[in-house]
């Protein structure tokens, strides 16, 4: 039967506590939320950490999704339902409703929050890719204070970020910017499962050309999510179907997948280039509807 | 669809009786039994699929303040217990004692106080293995440098179990080598899947240290086949041995067999004195316990240019992983795959199929269909599909031309089945006109010349269900007949005890209703027992549709029974010769004279009461019946699916189903329906994900829901469901057996209209789990390059 190991558990009721709680149980502490990665983890003894920090009493303090200083600034423990319902996130970045309908299933999006699948940094989660299309940046907090990194410096690659010991996620920041459009693709093999490629997509618009791309794979590229050279490859350009298909070949040529029961590499890169191209027009499609 | 709230005496919609304790959460599953002192046991497992054992220390594990013993197959060893017989006259290690044979194998237990504690101390066992080359591929399995697996077995010098063969081969070749007939030839495997179960499998052992009285709660769905067993192989009176089933979270085959756990859960309660629970998780289920499928055919079909179907052969090599554990009846190593003709009147047909041993987990169990048959079925419908796109014709008109006709039943095929009935033409059409065929061309016409891929497949199938006759079908030497006790209350309820098991079948209803068809008496007053074999008759259980075929049978054979005697008592109550009553449902009465009669519940009022009975009539009102089924029972269907393909990522998505059934007259057309739906959505799952894979090195890559996973509600269509009903004339109430024909008749119709979609790329098969992967590599290959983006 799966049960996990002995572990300790504690509540911390503020992000100080939560904070102070990392720092005096150490490395082999760990922070949950919605749990829905780290428990199963734990009940097949993937991960057999010491302490278990609960922060669902800080839902109310960083469950918030608000616009303010030309972002839009969305709290840690939002859950993934709440992402979706979000009427702001919809208008502002359709890319995130695009997403978050295809994530698991509403059991999970009920508890499972944005700040966990960040940190989790699962190769084939879909957010740090939504992010990181939307050059979004994430605040981190220590005993000293906040940082705030965009979604390069802190997506390290699977399973790891710029999230120090006695550190936490407490914010995610995503720039409002005229004339925008952002989506989502994803190919799964069945409703709820991880991506076996997914790409998300966000263009802004300076009269007829783009101005700036953001484009980020999932489940293809264990090395990190943003794609700049197909980014690049746009702007300055009139958002054409040429554009796009140029941009798509140089993400699936950027992209490294490895093969494994959900496809082999040349599917996903092939998926990669589709996907990608697929966003660049729908995201496109609505950066003109705006 | 009909109001369920009109309460039929007899046939017809009823809600199911069983269901509002599921609903509440009330159900007793076996490890909601919570007895008291109770410990709880785990199993430590190879993670290695083949390597030698050196050594195994337990020290550091009985060193844990909670745990109660460590057992280990040395341990067994004394017992006698290390190795137990499989259903398939192998056998299969309990706790390895000499080599691990396959990844996730049985290597220790644990018992301690709780299941926490078990799960830890599994962790201070030290094992030191000596890997050994694995077989992971069956097509390497008789290379002569591949190692023998089951070395343990005297004489056992390959990886060879069997050679069976069907049919006549002569006869066959001869017409596949025909100058004038149009052959095609496929190679067509069916992935290794697993039935997984909700419930994982499981047991709570009891033995009682003054009564020697041996319970097992366990999930089983053949708990008097169990209980006999046990009592072979562990040497305990079989009057001391009460096998109980409780409420079971489904089966499909996966609880057939006897697993390693429930002997060590019972072992573990003889060493400590105390029950012991013993609870698989779903790794252990997925990795362990009985697979299905895992076939590996080649056929070969021959047809006259003008769509005659002539000759068909396949060979199959059958992967039985480390043990022979299939579950079937003795006499069929390959169960009932020889039913691979099909639906089609052939001239000639031959199949022979080697079954080897890999290092794989053992199974072969009849997930959800008869022994092998989904195997022969989906053979059979992706060959005439392939003939069809051969023949340029279209895949209904070439099985039109094919099928069996009505007057030809009962029909033997020409690997000895004989068919009770059918109408398959009218069964073909009937789904034809609900999916609206025509149309449904028409309008893949239309999508085609605008670029987008639809897909039409169509299957028709035939099952053979409700094993025995027994003096032909046995498992270890248990004939496949049933039994059923029937007692009518003074007060005229009633009670009918079965010996089939229900594992979300609906048999506490069904069963009623076949009491209350044949006697009158409402269902709701008829208390069905089942699944504890101190309660009830014995018989075989419930798996290859069995339970209507053969105890269905029994129960009707039964309340006739009581019929019969309860005529007695009424000519005693009203003063008349027998011959001169006539029975209405729930009523004998005076021919002639209506108004004069007693009612069932009167006469069993009567048996018990005052009233002097005649000469050999003893008194109260209940019956007992064995059924042998004279034949099985032959079930048929016609399948429809509907897909539309997105090229460009391989994704396939199921638009529509329509599935015409077969089964004979329907006793609750509700949980018909229930059952269809089931099986096409496990059969969806099969054809287009599900895939219980190996690396290499014998890595199970199913092992969890993330990786092995079916079809949620949200991804199936609405199944357009229709019946047409051939009555078995063979069978008392005319019914065939309907749970697995879902399950069956899914996959070929599935995949044959992914390759439908695919056919203008060139695509004429492709393997099954059809993933989005393997829709864009088939179509890259057939055509040569990727579709472009739309």
């Amino acid at each position: 039967m799966q049960v996990p190991a002995p572990f300790e558990y504690v509540r911390a009721s503020s992000v100080g506590e939560a904070i102070d709680l990392l720092e005096r149980l150490g490395p082999e502490a760990r922070l949950v939320a919605g749990g829905h990665s780290l428990l199963p983890m734990m009940k097949l003894r993937l991960a057999t950490p010491e302490h278990l920090i609960d922060i669902n009493p800080l839902a109310g303090e960083l469950g918030d999704v608000r616009e303010e200083g030309g972002e839009v600034r969305i709290g840690a423990m939002t859950r993934h339902r709440d992402v979706l319902e979000s009427e702001l996130l919809v208008r502002r970045f359709p890319i995130m409703r695009d997403a978050e309908r295809r994530i698991a299933d509403p059991p999970v999006r009920n508890r499972g929050t944005i700040g966990g699948a960040l940190c989790q940094a699962d190769p084939s989660e879909d957010l740090s890719a939504v992010c990181a299309a939307l050059k979004a940046s994430v605040v981190i907090r220590g005993r000293g204070g906040d940082r705030v990194l965009d979604m390069v410096a802190f997506h390290r690659g699977p399973y790891e970020t710029a999230v120090g010991d006695a550190e936490m996620l407490v914010e995610v920041r995503v720039p409002v910017r005229p004339h925008g459009g952002s989506a989502y693709e994803k190919v799964e093999r069945r409703a709820g499962d991880w991506a076996i490629a997914a790409a998300g997509a966000a263009l802004w618009l300076d009269g007829a050309t783009v101005a700036d791309a953001g484009i980020a794979l999932s489940a293809v590229n264990p090395r990190g999510v943003r794609c700049e050279r197909a980014e690049q490859a746009l702007v300055g350009r009139p958002p054409s179907e040429e554009a796009f298909a140029e941009a798509a070949a140089l993400a699936a040529e950027d992209c490294d997948p490895i093969a494994d029961q959900r496809g082999s590499a040349e599917y996903k890169r092939h998926l990669a280039r589709e996907l990608t191209h697929r966003a660049l027009r729908r995201a496109a499609e609505r950066t003109l509807a705006s | 669809m009909a109001a369920t709230e009109q309460r039929p005496i007899g046939f017809g919609r009823l809600k199911r009786k069983e269901d509002p304790r599921f609903l509440r959460g009330e159900g007793t599953y076996v490890d909601d039994v919570k007895l008291p002192g109770m410990l709880h046991g785990a199993i430590l497992r190879s993670p290695l699929a083949h390597a030698r054992i050196v050594s195994i220390d337990t020290s550091a594990a009985q060193q844990h303040p909670k745990v109660r013993v460590v057992v280990t197959g040395r341990d067994l060893e004394g017992l006698g217990l290390a190795w137990m017989p499989t259903l398939s006259a192998d056998t299969q290690a309990v706790l390895a004692t000499d080599k691990v044979r396959f990844q996730g194998q049985e290597v220790a237990f644990v018992v301690a106080e709780d299941r926490y504690a078990a799960r830890d101390a599994l962790e201070l066992i030290e094992v030191d293995y000596e890997p050994l080359p694995v077989v992971s591929d069956v097509r390497r399995a008789l290379d002569p440098d591949a190692p023998v697996i089951r070395d343990d077995k005297e004489g056992q010098t390959t990886n060879r179990i069997f050679d069976w063969e069907a049919g006549d081969e002569a006869e066959t070749e001869r017409v596949l080598a025909d100058a004038d007939v149009v052959v095609v030839t496929q190679e067509i495997p069916f992935q290794r899947v697993h039935p997984a179960p909700l419930e994982t499998c499981g047991s709570v052992a009891d033995m009682d240290p003054v009564t020697g009285k041996l319970r097992l709660w366990t999930t089983s769905q053949a708990p008097h086949a169990h209980r006999t067993l046990y009592a072979m192989v562990a040497g305990i009176p079989e009057h001391r041995i009460q096998v109980i089933a409780p409420d079971i979270g489904g089966g499909f085959g996966n609880k057939v067999p006897i697993y390693p756990g429930y002997v060590c859960s019972i072992v573990g309660s003889i060493l400590t004195g105390r029950p012991v629970k013993w609870m698989e998780d779903r790794t252990e289920n997925l990795t362990s316990t009985g697979f299905a499928r895992d076939y590996l055919m080649r056929g070969r079909i021959a047809a006259d240019r003008d769509g005659r179907i002539r000759g068909l052969r396949v060979d199959v090599l059958a992967d039985h992983g480390a043990f022979n554990a299939t579950a079937q009846p003795s006499k069929y190593p390959a169960g009932f795959f020889h039913i691979f003709t099909g639906s089609y009147d052939l001239e000639a047909a031959y199949c022979s199929v080697r079954g080897v041993y890999t290092n794989k987990a053992p199974g072969g169990v009849a997930y959800r269909c008869s022994f092998r048959v989904t195997e022969a079925a989906y053979l059979v419908e992706r060959m005439v599909d392939l003939l069809a796109a051969e023949l340029e014709m279209d895949p209904v008109e070439l099985r039109m031309r094919n099928l069996i006709r009505s007057d030809q039943f009962p029909y033997t095929t020409k690997t000895g089945w004989e068919y009770d009935s059918g109408d398959y033409h009218a069964t073909m059409r009937e789904a034809l006109r609900i999916a609206g065929y025509d149309e449904l061309r028409r309008e893949q016409a239309e999508r085609r010349a605008r670029g987008e891929h639809m897909g039409i497949g169509v299957s028709f199938f035939t099952e053979t269900v409700g094993a025995g006759p027994k003096a032909k079908m046995d498992i270890a030497g248990l004939g496949m007949a049933d039994g059923a006790e029937l007692r009518v209350h003074p007060t005229g309820t009633a009670v009918v005890r079965l010996s089939v098991q229900t594992q979300g079948q609906g048999h506490e209803t069904t069963f009623a209703q076949i009491v209350a068809e044949e006697l009158g008496i409402p269902p709701e007053d008829v208390e069905v027992v089942h699944g504890d074999t101190d309660q009830t008759p014995f018989g075989l259980g419930t798996y290859g549709s069995r339970s209507t075929p053969v105890s269905g049978a029994a129960v009707a054979m039964v309340s006739r029974k009581v019929r019969d005697k309860a005529r007695l008592i009424a000519s005693a109550a009203l003063e008349v010769a027998p011959e001169d009553l006539a029975w209405e449902r729930g009523r004998w009465f005076v021919k002639g004279d209506p108004e004069q009669g007693r009612t069932i519940q009167e006469l069993a009022l009567a048996a018990h009461g005052t009233l002097t009975l005649p000469d050999g009539v003893e008194g109260h009102l209940d019956a007992e019946a064995v059924y042998d089924p004279p034949n099985l029972t032959y079930p048929c269907g016609a399948y429809i699916a509907v897909v539309d393909v997105d090229p460009a990522t391989g994704e396939v998505r199921l638009r529509r189903f329509v599935a015409v059934d077969d089964c004979g007259v329907r006793i609750n057309p509700m949980i018909v329906e229930g059952q269809i739906h089931g099986g096409l959505a496990e059969g969806a799952g099969i054809a287009l994900m599900q895939h219980i894979a190996f690396d290499e090195q014998g890595n199970c890559l199913g092992g969890s829901f993330m990786y092995y996973g079916g079809r949620w509600s949200l991804e199936v269509p609405d199944w357009e469901l229709g019946e047409t009903v051939t009555p078995s004339p063979h069978h008392p109430i005319g019914a065939k057996g309907v749970g697995e024909s879902s399950n069956v008749g899914s996959p070929p119709a599935i995949v044959n209209a992914i390759v439908d979609a695919l056919a203008p790329f060139g695509v004429r098969h492709v393997d099954m789990p059809a993933t989005p992967g393997r829709v864009w590599e088939a179509i890259r290959s057939a055509s040569g390059t990727a579709a472009p983006p739309r």
